[in-house]
């Protein structure tokens, strides 16, 4: 049985512009030690549906469908049982270590306070086991350091610190929005390097939310792409860099810096994310496509399965797609394709040159 | 933190004697002023100044008798009007009177406008927030000078449940109405602050994170948003402090009441210098004193300061 | 009432992002100002007070100088306001016409709070603005003197400067103007301190043009925002501030008359049921506040849009 279920979930958002449908009819699993990668770019919706699924929606947001952890319905669900759930069953780290941190606590206090909260264990106990996960967080010297206070912390310690609080109480499943983003590069890989091994070692299951496609290539199983609040094509990690069946998903493979292509420009997808507060009728990519249709302006295009554990979005054939056959030349300069010639290897090397590389370092060294 | 408080005080003593200099100086100056002869003061006056400063000494030493005086015996020097007072024991008479209302609506106006914010902004946007903020606002354009001829019209003149004026240190109901009307447009002002600045908290991301920890939303607001919330406050409770001393001349204008503010006044009218200047000192030093309270305070609430 | 020192900090940040960004912000800030119904109402209330000042006395039956004989000693009785005997707004104690005397003491009131306002204003921001673009050693003892400046208790100050120099509304104006530049004086020098740099200003420098004229062309203008906030709420204060001194008697003096001291008398002969004495005035005191508030806000608002 699959640990977390998200049936049909929207976010909508009432602003002074007017309602913004930040998610649209999301459906997920994610099963027992697994990790999923959601994709796309800023406003995609990925982290507010992570939001969502935590009730940490701001105020002015609804969210409605069915979210089931663990055969409990827990969307909207009221404070108190959410409150057991959260940190206990669901852990959250979040993008941005400077700010997510309480700047007026010592990290002792941050800490301890999830334990006394949800395991009733004195402050002595508390401040020992928080020491303890800082060590197993490769913090040194944690004894002297949980005394501290955010700000006396690097950028890379702070999320490293974000991770020990969120794992005090061994939780199922972690939610990991961008972990890495605000980071140095190095200090990227370290803490991606980090999250496997403790994913490992306490067995949970883990949502990374990304924009980065080197981050889903080194530590995801299953990958799911979302665009304009929808999913638009789900896959296990490897067909999806090797064989892209989404446009769209191309386009983010294509604009990945490639150390093999020298001459290369670096290809961008034209045009920018749709404005959610005035959806398109059709397909919210069709127009920055280089495939569309007639019908991809009018219509949604439902989620399909069409292999094993994949399915997309799309109305334009999935033959044409995985050719390039492409219908409408963008921009001149602009390509928004990949090479063909590299479909045949599982996870390009040079695909994860850059950010990612944390999970997996051996497959970057090609000269 | 002793260094912390060390610097402070290197930059408030200067200040502070500062203040005394430019007192006496403008009141060297005045016209009609006591050190120019122009104006008629009583014998016993004279000889009392005369004696205190020598006023045939040069500008400078009269200066720093005057300087020294205050300095080493809390002395502020004899009345310029009553022939057998000093300066000392006009305030000393209206001193705790001050300090009693004062403390009183400091007190009431922290509390009450705190208390106000937090309620608006926890439930932002509801009946609750549009109730705190209109009592805000309509507080606003309410100061001391407006408040206190409301509040007697309405209890004393109307419903004859207060004491139109006079003081008791005994009996509350003299403190009432004082204390209302100068807690009320700093009630307002620590309201609209609080508000702002919690809703600015609660937006905030270590928040947030508090809630993913599965705090309840009490826990949260009070032990990770209160204190950063309080900040801004804490830095406008220096003005409020000055604000409600100098208010306290209307107080006791309006209440007799009798303290500091109705000495000032009356030395005022009296042109007696020597009081009015005492009093501004008096309030200063003060003024400096709680400035350096809150800048401690500050720096004790928020670990990114540095001593 | 209370100028928040970190919105305008947040506001003069914002301003200083605009000018480097190229775009103004005055264009989307219009259209949020009008769409503002608080600051609307208050734009409204204030044009009406305008009015209300300029015209007032067309309308007045009396002059503000002229004793009503006929109500004279029976005040609470005849001096109600009337219709008929042309004291819209009743006499006061002495039987003159309140309506005169209120529209008086608007003109006073309104005018001590906008020079107020201005000379705070206009000093606060060459003294921000000099410190802030000299710099170094300059710099540091202009700031220093403004830190020792704001220990000083101003209103016994002010209070001091008229009892010794004599009550005069010259007296007034500069006393209570100087009361408010210093906190206008810091904010303008830290967004002095962050425009110093841009390429414009070197440009300037680069060409041979003399630093008072930088500071006059390039660097106050990219103020404007800010200072235009920080007038229309400190009108407001200018205006609290001489109805506290003219309640206490001390302001501006008889003939002439303003709200703080129609509001001092009209408290003194309440309890001789003359209401309307303390009402009148308050009411237009009350408002004019309000308006220049809720304007004051809105134009920040409309400058620096933020949900707070």
């Amino acid at each position: 049985m699959a640990l977390l279920e998200i049936n049909d979930l929207s976010v909508r958002f009432q602003t002074n512009d007017g309602e913004v449908r930040a998610v649209n009819d999301v459906n997920l699993t994610v099963d027992p030690g697994e990790t999923l990668g959601v994709v796309g770019e800023s406003g995609s919706g990925k982290s507010q549906l992570s939001f969502a699924l935590m009730g940490l929606l701001a105020r002015n947001g609804r969210a409605s469908g069915s979210v089931r952890f663990d055969g409990q319905e827990i969307l909207n669900a009221p404070p108190k049982l959410m409150n057991r759930i959260r940190a206990e069953k669901i852990a959250m780290i979040f993008q941005d270590p400077m700010t997510s941190l309480n700047p007026y606590m010592r990290v002792a206090d941050q800490m301890a306070e999830v334990l006394t909260l949800h395991k009733g264990m004195t402050k002595r106990e508390a401040v020992a086991e928080a020491v303890r996960m800082l060590d197993a967080v490769k913090i040194p010297d944690a004894q002297g350091r949980v005394r501290l206070y955010p700000h006396e912390f690097s950028g890379g310690m702070r999320q490293r610190v974000m991770i020990a609080m969120a794992l005090l109480c061994k939780p199922r499943l972690l939610i990991a929005d961008e972990p890495t983003t605000a980071l140095d590069v190095t200090v990227q890989a370290q803490i991606m390097q980090l999250l496997a091994d403790l994913q490992r070692e306490f067995g949970m299951a883990m949502i990374l939310i990304t924009h980065d496609m080197g981050v889903v290539a080194g530590s995801c199983e299953r990958v799911v792409v979302m665009y304009g609040g929808r999913i638009r094509e789900r896959a296990p990690v490897g067909p999806l860099f090797s064989a892209p069946a989404h446009p769209y998903t191309q386009g983010l493979l294509a604009a990945i810096p490639r150390v093999d292509h020298q001459g290369d420009e670096l290809a961008a997808i034209p045009g920018s994310p749709p404005n959610m507060t005035r959806p398109p009728a059709g397909c919210a990519f069709e127009p920055r496509c280089p495939y569309r249709r007639a019908e991809c302006a009018t219509r949604e295009p439902a989620l399909d399965g069409f292999d094993e554990g994949r399915a997309r979005a799309c109305f334009a054939p999935l033959q044409d797609v995985l050719a390039h056959r492409e219908t409408v030349h963008l921009a001149e300069d602009e390509a928004a394709i990949a090479s063909p010639d590299e479909q045949d290897e599982a996870i390009p090397a040079a695909a994860i040159a850059g950010a990612g590389v944390a999970g997996t370092p051996s497959t970057v060294d090609k000269p | 933190m002793f260094a912390f408080v060390m610097r402070r005080l290197a930059v408030a003593i200067p200040t502070l004697l500062l203040l005394i200099i430019f007192s006496f100086i403008l009141m060297h100056l005045a016209p009609g002023g006591p050190f120019s002869q122009e104006r008629e003061l009583p014998a016993q006056v004279l000889a009392n100044l005369n004696e205190k400063y020598g006023l045939n000494d040069p500008l400078w030493k009269q200066i720093w008798n005057y300087l020294t005086g205050i300095v080493l015996h809390f002395d502020f020097g004899p009345s310029f009007v009553y022939p057998d007072r000093t300066v000392n024991e006009l305030i000393a008479s209206g001193f705790p009177v001050t300090l009693t209302y004062g403390t009183l609506s400091f007190i009431v106006a922290i509390l009450a406008g705190v208390s106000l914010g937090v309620i608006a902004a926890i439930w932002h946007n509801s009946w609750l927030d549009y109730l705190a903020v209109g009592i805000s606002i309509g507080a606003q354009v309410l100061p001391n000078f407006v408040m206190a001829p409301i509040l007697v019209l309405v209890f004393t003149l109307w419903y004859r449940l207060l004491p139109g004026g006079g003081w008791s240190f005994t009996d509350p109901t003299f403190w009432i109405m004082p204390v209302i009307a100068l807690a009320t447009s700093y009630m307002a002002s620590i309201a609209r602050i609080t508000r702002s600045s919690m809703l600015e908290v609660l937006g905030s991301n270590h928040i947030r994170t508090a809630r993913a920890k599965g705090m309840p939303e009490h826990r949260v607001i009070i032990r990770h948003a209160l204190k950063p919330a309080m900040l801004p406050v804490i830095s406008y409770l220096g003005p409020v402090f000055v604000s409600m001393i100098t208010g306290s001349v209307v107080i006791d204008i309006y209440f007799s009441t009798g303290g500091i503010g109705k000495a000032f006044v009356d030395s005022a009218l009296n042109r007696d210098y020597a009081v009015m200047m005492g009093v501004t000192i008096l309030v200063g030093a003060l003024t400096i004193l709680f400035n350096l309270i809150v800048d401690i305070l500050y720096a004790w609430i928020d670990p990114k300061i540095r001593y | 009432m209370v100028i928040q020192q970190d919105k305008m900090q947040s506001l003069a940040a914002r301003m200083a992002e605009d000018e480097v960004k190229g775009r103004s912000p005055w264009a989307d800030a219009r259209k949020r100002f009008l769409r503002n119904r608080a600051a609307m109402a208050g734009l409204v209330i204030l044009i009406l007070v305008a009015l209300f000042a300029l015209f007032g006395n067309r309308f007045a039956a009396w002059s503000n100088e002229d004793l009503d004989f006929n109500v004279m000693g029976q005040v609470a009785t005849m001096g109600m306001p009337s219709v008929e005997n042309g004291h819209y707004f009743g006499t006061d104690d002495l039987g003159r016409d309140l309506f005169a005397r209120t529209v008086q003491g608007t003109q006073i009131s309104l005018m001590v709070g906008i020079v107020g306002a201005a000379i705070a204003v206009i000093a606060g921001t060459l003294y921000g603005a000099t410190a802030g673009y000299v710099g170094g050693r300059t710099d540091q003892l202009m700031m220093r003197a403004v830190d020792i400046l704001m220990a000083i208790p101003y209103m016994f100050v002010l209070i001091l400067l008229l009892v010794m120099f004599g009550r005069s509304i010259a007296m007034l104006f500069l006393g209570i103007g100087l009361i408010s530049w210093l906190d206008m004086s810091r904010i303008v020098r830290g967004q002095t301190l962050s425009l110093k740099n841009r390429e414009f200003i070197e440009a300037a420098r680069a060409t041979g043009v003399p630093a008072w004229r930088i500071i006059l062309r390039h660097i106050v203008p990219n103020l404007l925002g800010v200072v235009a906030v920080y007038a229309t709420l400190l009108v407001p204060l200018m205006i609290l501030t001489e109805s506290f001194i003219s309640f206490l008697g001390l302001g501006v003096q008889e003939p002439l008359t303003s709200w703080g001291a129609l509001i001092s008398e009209g408290a003194r002969t309440m309890s001789y049921g003359t209401l309307w004495q303390l009402a009148f005035p308050l009411f237009f005191f009350c408002i004019t506040l309000f308006g220049f508030f809720f304007v004051g806000d809105g134009l920040r608002d409309a400058l620096d849009p933020k949900d707070r």
